[in-house]
C-alpha cells in the first residue's frame, strides 16, 4: 500500500514539475505548481513528519503561492510567442542525460544506516509538533533567532523595494 | 518500507527539472517558481535522510529552508515589481543592467 502511495506521489509530482516548467500561459504554470507542492506534502506524510506536511500545506502552498499568483495578476503578463531561450533543445536534452546518470548512481549506491534516539515509535508517543518544538527551541535556538532577523529584514526590503518608484513618481509629479 | 534510494532519487529528478526551468525558461516568475521546485527537492531529501536515520536535525533544516523560501520569495517578487513598473525589461535575458 505504501509503494503504492509512493509511486503516485512520485509520478504526479514529477509529471507537475514538468508542467510547472513547460506550460505556457503563467498561471497554469503557478497552478502546475500547487499540485507540485501539496504531493510534496504527501511524501512529507509517508515520512512520519505530518508537522512539516502541514508546514508545507500553509506556508507554501498558503501563503507563497498566493504571493506568486498576486504578483502574475498584478503584472498582466500576456502569453509570449517565445517562452523560451533559444538552446532549449540542447538543455532539455543534458537534463534528461543528467538525471539519468544520477539516478543510475544514486540506485546503485549504498547509504550507510546511522540509527538516532528519534525513532517513529518515541515521536508518536511524544507527538510530532511536540517533539520538532522540543528540539528547535533546545538545539537550534540559535539559528530560529537568525531565521526571525532574516524574516524581519525581508519584510523591510521588500517594502522598500516596493515602495520606492512611486515615491518618486509623486514627486516628479509634485515638482511639475 | 520503500528503500531511502528512491526518495533520493525522486528528489534528484524534481532538482534537475528545476534547474532546466531556470535555465530554459525566460519569464521572471516561472524562473523563481523553478527554484522552488529545487527548494522542494532539497527539502525532500532533507526529511528523508532524518525520518531514515531516526533523527529530528534534517526536520528542523526543513523547516529553516520553508523560512528562507518564504523571504526569497518576498524579496524576488519585490526586485520583479519594481523591474516591471519602470520597464526595464519583461524577460530574463533583456535584464543586463548590472553586466559590464
Amino acid at each position: 500500500m505504501i509503494t503504492l502511495f509512493f509511486a503516485y506521489l512520485a509520478l504526479v509530482s514529477i509529471v507537475s514539475a514538468v508542467l510547472t516548467i513547460a506550460l505556457r500561459n503563467p498561471v497554469h504554470c503557478g497552478l502546475a505548481l500547487l499540485t507540485l507542492l501539496l504531493h510534496v506534502a504527501g511524501f512529507f506524510v509517508l515520512l512520519n513528519s505530518e508537522f512539516l506536511a502541514m508546514v508545507q500545506v500553509i506556508v507554501y502552498a498558503g501563503a507563497i503561492l498566493v504571493l506568486y499568483l498576486f504578483v502574475l495578476m498584478l503584472l498582466n503578463l500576456k502569453t509570449e510567442e517565445r517562452v523560451f531561450h533559444q538552446r532549449t533543445a540542447v538543455i532539455t536534452f543534458a537534463t534528461v542525460g543528467i538525471s539519468g546518470l544520477f539516478v543510475l548512481m544514486i540506485m546503485s549506491s549504498e547509504f550507510p544506516s546511522i540509527s538516532g534516539s528519534v525513532t517513529p515509535e518515541v515521536i508518536d508517543f511524544v507527538g510530532h509538533t511536540k517533539a520538532v518544538g522540543i528540539t528547535i527551541f533546545n538545539d537550534f535556538l540559535l539559528q530560529f533567532e537568525i531565521i526571525a532577523v532574516f524574516l524581519l529584514g525581508a519584510i523591510i526590503g521588500a517594502i522598500v523595494l516596493a515602495k520606492t518608484p512611486l515615491a518618486r513618481e509623486d514627486d516628479s509629479s509634485d515638482k511639475s | 518500507m520503500i528503500p531511502l534510494s528512491y526518495y533520493v532519487a525522486v528528489a534528484t529528478i524534481l532538482f534537475v527539472i528545476g534547474l532546466a526551468g531556470v535555465l530554459i525558461r525566460r519569464n521572471f516568475i516561472i524562473v523563481f517558481m523553478s527554484v522552488e521546485i529545487m527548494l522542494n527537492a532539497a527539502n525532500i531529501n532533507l526529511i528523508a535522510f532524518a525520518s531514515y536515520f531516526n533523527s529530528l536535525d534534517g526536520q528542523i533544516t526543513a523547516i529553516f529552508v520553508i523560512a528562507i523560501a518564504a523571504g526569497e520569495a518576498a524579496i524576488g517578487l519585490a526586485i520583479i515589481i519594481v523591474v516591471f513598473r519602470r520597464k526595464i525589461a519583461t524577460n530574463v535575458d533583456q535584464l543586463n543592467l548590472l553586466k559590464w
